[in-house]
């Protein structure tokens, strides 16, 4: 009787919805695939933010440092931007990746809400994040001194992350440096 | 002591639950009436045991007990009282605390508002609510006990709620969200309980329409406080995202609104009838999805609870149960057969399929939009985000295309209408639309392609709305008399569109007019944006109960009158050390004016700013709150008033229907 059968389909959809459901809490959407944890700072060479010059993976690899992905249009990117500007104030080295952007408007943002990057990397058309396998502003990597990708935060760090789980990897990260 | 007592009663609330799941199911099946009377006791109970524990873990909080868990993350001693009281749902295991507290009152409103319902009839919804009561109870005591100790070593102070959830919005934008979610819960069980007792009828559908137009008004609320909470507490103006756990709250009310409308084809004309039960199962399935997705982890969100795999296994075997479990009863008891009774193509019925259609479709988008990133992951073809322009371009012709359309369906008659009459009626109020839509966007300069369009489909419902008022008013003796004859249910539908309409203005307008600078003042500078102009005075510091803050005081003047003073703050929250950002707003009903202070530049008391002037921005959540009276209006239709009163006669009606 296939009038019937007709009334399964929503049935048989939604068996493979709660498939992929199942599947996806497996995953985790915040986790690095696992491929680029501890694996070098993909190679790079982009202009710097607001000029042609290049940057590239030499001209900011040598020191522990973060890499932030950000951009204008990232709604997150606003509310997690003070708290960045405070880490620079207390000497955090960090790198911006500025992401599928408008240079004019990036660079309007950071003369208005100040600028906590030691220099920002122009990523406009998305290439190096997608070597980094960014999957959405804002996220921050943490590269070691000898330019080895060591964790990654997707989302917005503000003092809780920071003091759970940033700052421990990065002082640990620092005093290895020094005591090299 | 206190959080003990919670404890206990949640247990016994779980088991009253069970049996209220078991008993009158069974007795419905046993057609034993004795079971079945136990039904609206054991709702009750439930109500009295989860509200008794609501109270005990309010207690724990009102009376900084940081030696309970939930307490010790979430609250702090120097919290304003009444955000402390919030604070009990602005954590996961509160929430869902406030998640049963809210299904319980749900259930217990059925079990003592339906005297007219058949024992047979009300036992079965009963049970199926019980049932859902036994999922979430159960996933609170065994995953998520909100009465959890911290001992030894109670904490001194707490960590303080998030100072994003401290804001008047958030008290009640949660309650009113679970409210409309959960209030999808009691169309649901009346599905159910009609594809049990296997007689799909016109009853059912007058049963669940009350029910579900409020859950349905509730969740408008829901959502529009959600809105306007994001638009003044996040700083930059923004009033909707796209976001997960947004889309969460906006897919049920997407297919609430389909399913209201079907329900009243299914009353008035016994048609869609195995349509209208899989729109009441996919409504609250959707309400058990958002619950999902924002409590499992498997997408990231700006506002997603702290999340657990072990949780997100228990609601997905949840979800599976209910949903798999109803689609599968659907499936075997739906009748299959098309009825009898027909339409033609110019006929009302056409015209609420064409808006099932619209809001089906556009809840499946809003799915699918949410769930990509996921599907993608999971077929490991890498990781996507999906933002605002997906949504947009699908939302925005889907709700352009459906207007023309709303515009006749409040005109238009059952069964079988014309097409001329159709032109003759509403050959003026088309006509007068148009001409609204290219005149009204002149008022603002520059002239606006996409306002002039918003405008003319929105004066299209107005307009339409009001030569029907008409029609239907012009034969009585005087106007008086005439709005007298209309019903509350008429008076519902005319405010819900009304709304609708001041929605799509508001949101279009704001959209294409707002003007935003981003700009560097110091005191004593002044900018103006279309025509106010913004005088930045001074920079103090005050100090709050539980933070401090800079506050940079601004004079707004037009025309030589100082029309508003405005005071936005940065905060920095003493507990967390949280920095936020308190935009100051002058509110109006066609413009808002709105100041929020970015970072201090340099050491000479300069700030950036942030100075919107954003037009009729106010239309969209008015739109909402009309949608919302509009809703809770249609309850107090004569028809649901009399069955109270007849209840008596409906009981003898309904023993002979449970024969």
């Amino acid at each position: 009787m296939p009038a019937r059968l007709k009334l399964f389909l929503p049935l048989v959809l939604f068996a493979l919805l709660a498939l992929f459901l199942f599947r996806g809490l497996g995953l985790d959407p915040r986790e690095l695939p696992s491929a680029l944890i501890d694996r070098p700072l993909p190679e790079f060479s982009l202009p710097r933010l607001g000029e042609e010059e290049p940057v590239s993976r030499a001209d900011v690899v040598g020191r522990t440092a973060f890499f932030n992905v950000w951009a204008t249009w990232c709604v997150s990117c606003r509310v997690e931007h003070p708290f960045l500007q405070q880490l620079a104030e207390r000497g955090v080295p960090i790198y911006g990746v500025n992401y599928k952007d408008d240079d004019v408007a990036a660079e309007r943002w950071l003369d208005q809400l100040g600028d906590p990057y030691l220099l920002n990397i122009a990523d406009r058309q998305g290439s190096f994040g997608l070597d980094l396998g960014v999957y959405g502003a804002p996220e921050t990597y943490l590269v070691d001194a000898g330019g080895v990708i060591r964790y990654r935060h997707v989302g917005v760090v503000d003092e809780r992350v920071w003091q759970e789980t940033l700052q421990p990897l990065y002082e640990e990260l620092v005093s290895a440096e020094e005591t090299r | 002591m206190i959080p003990e007592v919670g404890h206990f009663a949640l247990i016994i609330a779980f088991c009253l639950a069970l049996l209220l799941a078991l008993v009158p199911t069974w007795g419905a099946w046993r057609r034993n009436v004795a079971a079945m009377s136990l039904a609206p006791g054991l709702a009750v109970g439930m109500l009295v045991f989860v509200t008794t524990s609501f109270i005990c873990l309010a207690a724990a909080f009102l009376q900084d007990d940081f030696s309970v868990k939930v307490v010790a993350s979430n609250s702090n001693s120097l919290l304003p009282p009444i955000y402390k009281f919030s604070a009990l749902w602005g954590n996961h295991e509160g929430s869902l605390l406030l998640w049963a507290l809210i299904l319980a009152l749900w259930t217990a409103a059925v079990a003592l508002l339906s005297p007219q319902l058949p024992l047979l009839v009300l036992s079965r919804v009963l049970g199926v609510m019980g049932a859902i009561g036994v999922g979430f109870l159960s996933f609170s005591l065994l995953t998520s006990n909100p009465f959890e100790r911290l001992l030894p070593g109670i904490p001194a102070d707490g960590n303080d709620l998030n100072p994003l959830l401290q804001d008047p919005g958030l008290i009640i934008h949660p309650p009113l969200l679970y409210m409309g979610y959960v209030g999808f819960s009691v169309a649901f069980a009346f599905a159910i309980a009609a594809l049990l007792g296997g007689r799909l009828d016109a009853s059912w559908a007058r049963w669940s329409r009350p029910w579900t137009n409020v859950a349905w008004a509730f969740l408008s609320l829901g959502i529009m406080l959600g809105s306007w909470w994001a638009y003044y507490e996040l700083g930059w103006g923004g009033w909707w995202f796209w976001d997960p756990v947004e889309n969460a709250s906006f897919m049920p009310w997407l297919a609430g609104t389909a399913l209201l409308h079907s329900l009243a084809v299914t009353e008035k004309r016994g048609l869609f009838k195995s349509w209208t039960v899989l729109l009441a199962i996919f409504a609250f399935s959707l309400s058990l999805l958002g619950t999902f997705l924002v409590r499992s982890g498997v997408l990231t969100s700006v506002h997603a609870f702290a999340t657990d795999p072990a949780r997100g296994m228990f609601i997905l075997v949840f979800l599976a149960l209910v949903v798999g479990g109803s689609l599968t009863l659907y499936a075997l008891r739906a009748p299959a057969v098309s009825s009898r009774v027909s339409f033609g193509w110019i006929s009302r019925e056409s015209l609420l399929l064409v808006n099932n259609v619209a809001f089906l479709v556009a809840s499946l988008t809003v799915l699918f939009g949410t769930l990509f990133p996921l599907i993608m992951d999971a077929l490991g073809a890498g990781k996507y985000s999906v933002g605002p322009p997906y949504f947009n371009a699908v939302f925005v012709p889907l709700m352009a295309l459906l207007m023309p359309f709303m515009g006749i369906a409040p005109f238009s008659r059952w069964k079988s209408d014309s097409a001329a009459r159709w032109r003759s009626e509403l050959a003026v109020p088309a006509a007068a639309a148009l001409l609204c839509g290219v005149t009204l966007p002149l008022l603002h300069a520059p002239y606006n392609l996409w306002v002039a369009l918003a405008v003319l489909l929105s004066a299209w419902l107005v307009l339409g709305l009001a030569r029907d008022l008409w029609r239907k008013v012009r034969g009585a003796s005087s106007l008086r008399q005439g709005m007298r004859r209309l019903t509350p249910s008429y008076w519902g539908m005319v405010l819900a569109h009304l709304g609708f309409a001041a929605c799509v203005v508001g949101v279009v307008a704001t959209s294409q007019y707002s003007i935003e600078h981003d700009l560097k003042m110091g005191p004593g500078d002044s900018e103006v944006l279309s025509g106010y102009e913004f005088r930045f005075n001074e920079v103090a510091a005050v100090r709050g109960p539980n933070y401090v803050a800079d506050e940079a005081r601004f004079e707004v003047w037009r025309d030589g009158k100082r029309i508003a003073l405005l005071a936005p703050q940065k905060r920095r929250y003493l507990a967390s050390g949280q920095v936020m950002t308190e935009a100051a707003i002058d509110a109006g009903l066609f413009r808002d004016l709105y100041v929020a202070m970015g970072e201090p530049i340099g050491d000479s008391g300069d700030w950036a700013m942030r100075l919107h002037y954003k037009p009729m921005v106010r239309w969209m959540w008015l739109g909402a709150i009309f949608m919302a009276v509009g809703g809770f209006a249609t309850v107090f239709d004569r028809r649901y008033r009399r069955q109270r009163s007849g209840a008596r006669a409906a009981a003898a009606r309904g023993a002979q229907y449970a024969g």
